[in-house]
């Protein structure tokens, strides 16, 4: 089976009390060097077998109706999660 | 006047919401989330809660269910609809209401007496305000943050529906104060604070929250 990764983050102007939680509790814990913090959320969709351009097209239609809010966030990506993987073992090859 | 009130997964207001529009003089009728039927009423409440655990956004899930299918083109016709708290919220999934809510900017739920002013004493649930007029009834949320970008913000200052503000400090960061809004026709009002649990001496802070019902039914009266 196959697997669509839906990433939605916060559109930049809309305030994120989540991230600045996360941005308030980092340096307790040591991590000075973060000036920001932004919270998003991550969908993964599977599908039988592998994915299509069709269950891509699927995946994004989905995303703007329902998986995301356009009046306060952007659909940042719409992927094949393999691509991920692939991208992962080009990027172990290269160090 | 028939109103009705939908009820949703986690809905927890609609048996106030129902008892208020008795106590305004209206006969409130049980809507079903799962039925896309509106079963002839005159107006619409959507009642506050938690539809569906506010998964995914508060409202998101909701907006969906085949009761929406029939209550989104009649508010669009002119149903007057008001949509308090999760209502609101659900509302504004649904496209028929500008702007979206978020998490309180202090990341608290709170409970508390607000006061508001009316901003807009002309649309179908605030006519029997007057405009400028201060009242006090009940807030209650986790996620009551009203956002929208800035274009859209002056046009709703801009057309008169900004609806209420909050008075006396903002309680969770909303934009501007903005404590509810209307849509062109005047017919959807959406508010965070809960006007149903205003509606009865010895209960709440005040009794300002029949007036929401009582100008539904005077509106509808006089149509």
């Amino acid at each position: 089976m196959g697997h669509v990764v839906v990433d939605v983050m916060l559109k930049s102007e809309i305030l994120d009390p989540q991230g600045q939680a996360v941005a308030g509790a980092l340096p307790r814990l040591g991590f000075e060097q973060f000036t920001d913090v932004r919270q998003g959320k991550r969908f993964v969709l599977e599908v039988e077998g592998d994915v299509t351009d069709a269950h891509l097209a699927a995946a994004r239609e989905a995303a703007e109706r329902l998986l995301s809010n356009p009046v306060i966030e952007d659909v940042v990506s719409v992927h094949d999660l393999q691509d991920e993987d692939r991208r992962d073992e080009t990027e172990g090859s290269a160090r | 006047m028939k109103i009705g009130v939908i009820t949703f997964p986690g809905s927890l207001d609609d048996h106030d919401a129902k008892r208020a529009v008795r106590l305004a003089g209206g006969d409130p009728v049980d809507l079903w989330h799962g039925e896309a039927d509106l079963k002839g009423v005159d107006a619409v409440v959507v009642p506050g809660g938690f539809s569906y655990g506010d998964y995914l956004r508060c409202g998101a899930i909701a907006r969906f269910a085949p009761v929406m299918d029939e209550l989104v083109p009649a508010a669009q016709g002119g149903l007057p609809v008001l949509g308090i708290c999760n209502g609101f919220q659900i509302l504004c999934e649904s496209h028929l209401l500008p702007g979206a809510l978020i998490r309180n900017d202090h990341q608290k739920f709170l409970c508390k007496d607000q006061v508001l002013s009316v901003e807009n004493a002309s649309t179908a649930w605030t006519r029997d305000f007057t405009a400028g007029q201060q009242i006090t009834i009940a807030l209650k949320n986790g996620e009551g943050c009203f956002v929208a970008d800035d274009a859209t913000l002056d046009r709703l200052e801009g057309e008169g529906r900004v609806v209420f503000r909050y008075l006396q400090g903002n309680p969770n960061g909303s934009y501007r104060d903005i404590a509810g809004v209307t849509n062109e026709r005047g017919n959807v009002v959406g508010l965070m604070p809960h006007p149903e649990h205003c509606v009865e001496e010895g209960f709440g802070p005040s009794v300002d929250g029949l007036a929401f019902f009582t100008s539904a039914i005077a509106a509808l009266a006089n149509v």
